[in-house]
Order: C-alpha cells, then sequence, then structure tokens
C-alpha cells in the first residue's frame, strides 16, 4: 500500500525497512521490533555484531539472513572486542566511520551478554573510546537458553533457575544498573529506551550516529515467553515499565542527565499494574511486591536528583 | 637486504610491519610484551599507521583481530601461555569463520606453578583449533614465518589463521642477526589482502557464522579439513617462492639435517633444534651417523614428509618440550600415529625435555644418542617415554 505523503510526513520513524520478514522471533518478541527499528534509523551501510543470544536465531540461519545489513555472529562475551575491532580495521582502510555519512558499527547483545559475561569486553569498548553505538536490547534473562536469570533480572522474578517453590526460591537481587556503569567510563553519549517508545527510541539512535565516540543505548524489549505473559502485551508492558519508573527513559550527555519519561511532575503509576500482567511475577508475596516498588521508587528519586544536580 | 641485530620479539615485530598489518589487537603478557612495545614504538615514530587497539584481555584481542579481519583488514596480535589459553573459545572462532590473522605465540610453560619460561604445551594445546602453527628455531625464522604466515592463510584455497611460534626468552629476548629484504621486494611477495568476503560489501551483505543446522555444519568442517590439506601444497609452494626471493629455502615442512645416512634421527620442534643440529655436529665428528629433522609446521602435520624420513632410519628420538597428561609427548603421540598404516616402523622413544625451561644441551643430546642406539642395535625398547631430566 502507498502511504500518502501527508502522512510520512509527521511521522519521524523511516519508512524504509531493513528488517525483513521470515524472521524466526517469537510472537510479541521485543528485541525483534527494537532490530527493525534500528535498522530503519541506520539503513543499510551498518555493520553488526551479534554475540550468543536470542538475535542469533531470530536473525535466521544459514544460508538465510534476515538483515539488510551485513552480520558478524560472534561469542557471547566478545560484542564490545569485536565491534572494536570493525571499527579499527574501517579507520585502517580509511572509510568514514559514523556521522550522517559515515558507516555504523552496531553491537548488539541481550542482558546476560552485556551485563554479565560481556561486561568486560562492553567496559574495554567503552573505555578505549570506539567510534561505535553498544546496544543492549533488555529483556532480563537469558532468554534464548531457556529463561536463566542474568543480573539484569528484577528481584521477585520466577526464572527457570530461580523457580519458587516450596521454598520461595525466586530472584533475590536487584536489576544490576548496567547503564551507571556504562555512565562511570565517561562516554559522551548513553541512554535508555523501549520498544513502546519508538520515535524515542530513533531520535536517541540518531542522536548516538552524530556523535563522536561510543554510545551506549539501554533497550527494555519485552520477552512474552520469558515473561509468562501475553504475546499480544507486549507494548503495553515496555510502555507501563516506563510509565511506573520502573524502567524510566533518560539520556546522559556529556555529563548532563535528563530524563525524557515519565514525568517528574507527578507519581509514577504503581508498580503492581506492570506486575500483574506478567506470570513471571505471580509467586512474589504482597512483602516482595513492597520491597520491589520500593526499590523502584528509590531508584526515581536518585535519578530525579541527578537530573537536577547535573541537568 | 638490511641486516639488522634483534630480539626474537623484534624480529616478529618487525615482521609484522613489513607484512603492512592494518589491525593489531594485543595484550601484554610476559615474554610477549616487547612485541607489542616494538610495534607501539613504530606508531609513535610515524614508521607505520597500523590502527593499534590496547585490548583490556586476550580473549578481546583475539576478538578485536577477529571483528578486523572480517572487515577486511590485515590482523596480527602475540600472546603467550595464558594468554593463548585464554584465547581459546576464539582460536575456534577465527577458524570457524575462515579468517587468515596471524599471531606470534611466545611458547611459555602453563601455571601453576607459576613458570615464564619455556614450553611448547600451551601452543599444542591448541592443535585442534584449525590454526596451523610453525614453529621457529631461531629469531629469522619468526621474521620469515610471519611474513609466510599471511601468506599461506590469506591464499585463496586456505583461508585459516596461522601461528607462529618461538621460544620464551631463548628466543623472545636473545638477540642474534635477522636479513630483513628491502620493503619493496616483500610487498612483492606479499601483496595487500584479497578477502573472499567483507563486511564493508552493504550492496550484498553477508550475515557470518549464523546458526548452521546438523545438515549443513558437517560440510562446514569438511572445507576446513580440506583448506588444511591444501594449506600444505601451499606452504611449500610459498616456502620454494620465500627461497628463490630471499635465499631461504622454507619449501619443506620438515627441515632435515644430516639424516641422508643416518641411523638415528632427533626430532623435535622449536629452538631445541639449534642445540640439536650443534650437538649432531659433535657426534658426528665422533662418528655417530645420526642427524635432526626439525618439524617445522605441526599443522598442518607433514605426514608425507615424515612418512620418507621413517623409511630410511632405525631410530627417532622425539624430543617432546611439553606433555599431554595421561598420553605423552604430543609430537611423539602424532608421529608414531601417522606411521602406524605404513611400512615404516622405525624404533621410536619419546625424552621430555626442556619442559618449563630447563637447560637442554649438547651433552643432553648425547646421552639421548647412547641410549638410542643402545635401544636400536638390541631391539629393544625399555621404555617409550623417558622423564630424562628427572632428578633421581
Amino acid at each position: 500500500m502507498e502511504i500518502p505523503e501527508s502522512v510520512k510526513k509527521r511521522v519521524s520513524i523511516p519508512f524504509e525497512e531493513h528488517f525483513y520478514a521470515g524472521h524466526t522471533a517469537c510472537q510479541g518478541c521485543g528485541a525483534a521490533l527494537g532490530l527493525r527499528y534500528v535498522l530503519k534509523a541506520y539503513g543499510k551501510k551498518t555493520i553488526f555484531s551479534i554475540p550468543a543470544c536470542c538475535s542469533t536465531i531470530i536473525a535466521g540461519p544459514w544460508p538465510y539472513s534476515a538483515f539488510g545489513a551485513p552480520l558478524f555472529h560472534t561469542a557471547f562475551e566478545t560484542t564490545g572486542a569485536v565491534i572494536g575491532g570493525i571499527e579499527a580495521a574501517l579507520k585502517a582502510k580509511g572509510y568514514k566511520v559514523k556521522g550522517e555519512d559515515g558507516i555504523m558499527v552496531v553491537g548488539w547483545a541481550g542482558d546476560g551478554g552485556t551485563a554479565d559475561i560481556g561486561l568486560q569486553a562492553l567496559s574495554g569498548f567503552l573505555e578505549r573510546g570506539h567510534d561505535a553505538v553498544y546496544i543492549m536490547y533488555d529483556n532480563e534473562a537469558y532468554m534464548n537458553t531457556g529463561i536463566q536469570r542474568s543480573s539484569s533480572t528484577p528481584y521477585g522474578a520466577w526464572t527457570t533457575n530461580t523457580p519458587g517453590g516450596k521454598k520461595h526460591f525466586l530472584e533475590k537481587r536487584h536489576k544490576k544498573s548496567v547503564i551507571d556503569i556504562v555512565i562511570a567510563h565517561d562516554i559522551p553519549y548513553a541512554a535508555t529506551a523501549s520498544i513502546a517508545y519508538p520515535e524515542d527510541f530513533i531520535r536517541k539512535l540518531k542522536k548516538a550516529q552524530k556523535i563522536k565516540g561510543p554510545s551506549f543505548i539501554q533497550l527494555y524489549a519485552s520477552c512474552p515467553t520469558g515473561w509468562r505473559s501475553p504475546t499480544d502485551k507486549s507494548i503495553e508492558l515496555a510502555r507501563l515499565a516506563v510509565q511506573t519508573a520502573y524502567f524510566p527513559l533518560y539520556e546522559y550527555e556529556n555529563g548532563k542527565y535528563k530524563i525524557n519519561m515519565p514525568s517528574t511532575k507527578k507519581e509514577p503509576k504503581p508498580l503492581i499494574e506492570f506486575l500483574k500482567l506478567q506470570g513471571r511475577f505471580k509467586y512474589m508475596t504482597k512483602e516482595d511486591i513492597e520491597i520491589l516498588q520500593e526499590w523502584v521508587l528509590k531508584r526515581w528519586e536518585l535519578l530525579k536528583k541527578k537530573a537536577e544536580i547535573f541537568g | 637486504m638490511v641486516k639488522k641485530v634483534v630480539s626474537g620479539n623484534y624480529a616478529a615485530a618487525y615482521a609484522a610491519k613489513h607484512a603492512r598489518v592494518e589491525v593489531v589487537a594485543a595484550y601484554p603478557i610476559t615474554p610477549q610484551t616487547s612485541i607489542i612495545e616494538k610495534i607501539a614504538e613504530f606508531i609513535a615514530n610515524g614508521e607505520s599507521d597500523i590502527q593499534y587497539v590496547p585490548v583490556e584481555s586476550e580473549h578481546s584481542a583475539m576478538a578485536a583481530c577477529i571483528g578486523a579481519s572480517a572487515t577486511g583488514a590485515r590482523a596480527f596480535t602475540a600472546t603467550s601461555a595464558q594468554g593463548l589459553a585464554l584465547m581459546h573459545e576464539m582460536l575456534h572462532w577465527a577458524s570457524g569463520a575462515r579468517l587468515p590473522i596471524v599471531m606470534v605465540d611466545v611458547n611459555r610453560a602453563m601455571a601453576p606453578p607459576w613458570s615464564v619460561w619455556d614450553d611448547q604445551t600451551d601452543s599444542l594445546a591448541q592443535r585442534d583449533t584449525g590454526w596451523m602453527q610453525f614453529y621457529a628455531e631461531n629469531n629469522q625464522e619468526v621474521y620469515d614465518g610471519v611474513l609466510m604466515a599471511f601468506k599461506v592463510a590469506e591464499h585463496k584455497d586456505v583461508q585459516l589463521p596461522a601461528m607462529i611460534i618461538e621460544s620464551a626468552f631463548i628466543l623472545s629476548h636473545t638477540y642474534a642477526i635477522v636479513d630483513m629484504p628491502p620493503q619493496e621486494e616483500i610487498d612483492e611477495f606479499l601483496p595487500p589482502r584479497k578477502p573472499l568476503y567483507t563486511l564493508t560489501d552493504f550492496d550484498n551483505p553477508i550475515a557470518v557464522g549464523a546458526l548452521a543446522t546438523p545438515a549443513d555444519y558437517y560440510e562446514f568442517r569438511y572445507k576446513i579439513a580440506k583448506a588444511m590439506e591444501k594449506a600444505k601444497e601451499v606452504i611449500k609452494e610459498v616456502g620454494k617462492e620465500f627461497g628463490e626471493r630471499f635465499g631461504r629455502d622454507y619449501s619443506q615442512m620438515i627441515e632435515l639435517y644430516k639424516t641422508e645416512d643416518a641411523d638415528i634421527v632427533f626430532m623435535g620442534m622449536g629452538s631445541l633444534m639449534g642445540t640439536v643440529k650443534e650437538a649432531v655436529d659433535v657426534l658426528r665428528r665422533e662418528g655417530y651417523k645420526v642427524g635432526a629433522a626439525k618439524v617445522r609446521w605441526f599443522r598442518p602435520f607433514p605426514s608425507e614428509e615424515l612418512y620418507e624420513l621413517a623409511k630410511n632410519v632405525q631410530g627417532i628420538a622425539v624430543l617432546d618440550r611439553n606433555f599431554s597428561f595421561g598420553q605423552e609427548g604430543i609430537l611423539f603421540n602424532e608421529a608414531k600415529g601417522v606411521l602406524y598404516n605404513t611400512d615404516a616402523k622405525p624404533i621410536m622413544k619419546d625424552y621430555i625435555v626442556g619442559i618449563g625451561g630447563r637447560d637442554f644441551t649438547v651433552e643432553d643430546v648425547k646421552k639421548i644418542a647412547n641410549d638410542m642406539l643402545k635401544i636400536v642395535e638390541s631391539g629393544k625398547l625399555d621404555e617409550e617415554v623417558d622423564w630424562f631430566h628427572l632428578k633421581r
């Protein structure tokens, strides 16, 4: 169907598609949506590297690829190092990297591949200042291996290795804040984003493209399979994560914090609205929910303070 | 031809520069450090415009080389022992993705206990990763090996990574004369890399390393096996060309030294073979009919050349500066395996020597010669594996 120019003008998301039908993501997969937006934002002059994660499978088996851009599959813990090597090679060969007409180098890794096994390579990548974008798509567990907890899994969540049971053996630690670790590297640009807010995500991708040096985006990406949630609730859940301030959207740019969403002027929605739609939280007691709610608000207050002081 | 007095490590660094390497990603480890220091110095002096990625681990060093090589660049790194072991996963990745990366490994003993001295177990433990392995006897061979390795690795029918291996300190930190051909002659020998695929072809985007089901994985492995087989031919061709251009012939994967009429041959790899050759001269003067066989390339393994040698000798004393626990020295194990289905059946004994940097001398070779002669004359092998230096 031809899209009228009048419509095109009003939408900030590029209409061009470089992520093709035939990919093998589950229904309602947030990661697949995220990939689609990244490819829309950066186009085909983009080199991807993806470690072991759902996206390894989503991209399609040999000899297929759902990507309209080159893709290098790599080992679990190596995303930061591989994109660093790609960028170094492009520079050695005299290519323009990043910027409006330069080649984009994108590392696309899950939360396990970033917060856990890939943290060292990520740190090296950030610290060395490579001109590339690292996107952590955060679905809060090792989904591809069958829903095991990662350090990005929230308190109280059921996973296959925090299975609840008689002993109430659920995730006991709060979600690790990878973006705070990233910001500690004093890189030019870091942001959180959500598949529920594509215009915001694309704007951030475009900003990362223009900025010299390493950029990092932590993208909240729903996983109905791992979250035990209805496949038609993926966007709603990602939106609620923002509205409850469980996963606020913000940017860190050259030392300054800027909160995008939710509004800092009013109270965030109660966390229970986000929790109740997901089977993974069904074993939480009232007390557990209070603990998590309290943590969310404490983190939210801290972020607001940062934005106030370093805004 | 420029002659420079350099350490083995500097020879490696000069070779990387002369090979016009485009990306170096490396992490420091004793005794490899002076390779990457020298390369940094070349860059600092404006002698080279290598992109230098000072990574945070050896695992990332290999991963960055992999990214660079897949993007079409000529990539180089160097490491040793623990660093090589940490890379292990990515060594498989480099060969599986068919990337002609060249790496220098400075042979060093694995810990614990800590040791920084010469031992081949670090590199031999990487035997099955799909990397070619060249063991250098001296600094000249380190230099020549790096140049040849790129040419072999980048050959369109090979497309596999290669490891040039030198001894800790014995070569890495010992100075010797190294002949370095003029840059333009090296450029003729080793033109810029022509990758079969790169990640920069945006009109024909490729996905490298995607999931292969049981219906396809098998063939991927067969292709590597065939490429490794083909590498034997390419190694000989490149070694011959190198000899014609620069006067040092490497057309043989096993260098034979005075083996024509030898009853007993000492077989080994790396710097210890320098000592062995000297010992052969001494022993020959004393009337011993002995020779030396230096295995230059361990992967691919020179089975045919070994067979030709084994046919005509009575005994082979294998000198293993390495050990596979629960079995025997690794070269010994491989050599025996090669000969099993042939009519060449010399008596073979494995001498475990020089492990962890233990001194291995001309006197030691003499002792081994006498032991081996006794075995050959009596036809009785007392033991297959001899922990030769053991304090008893």
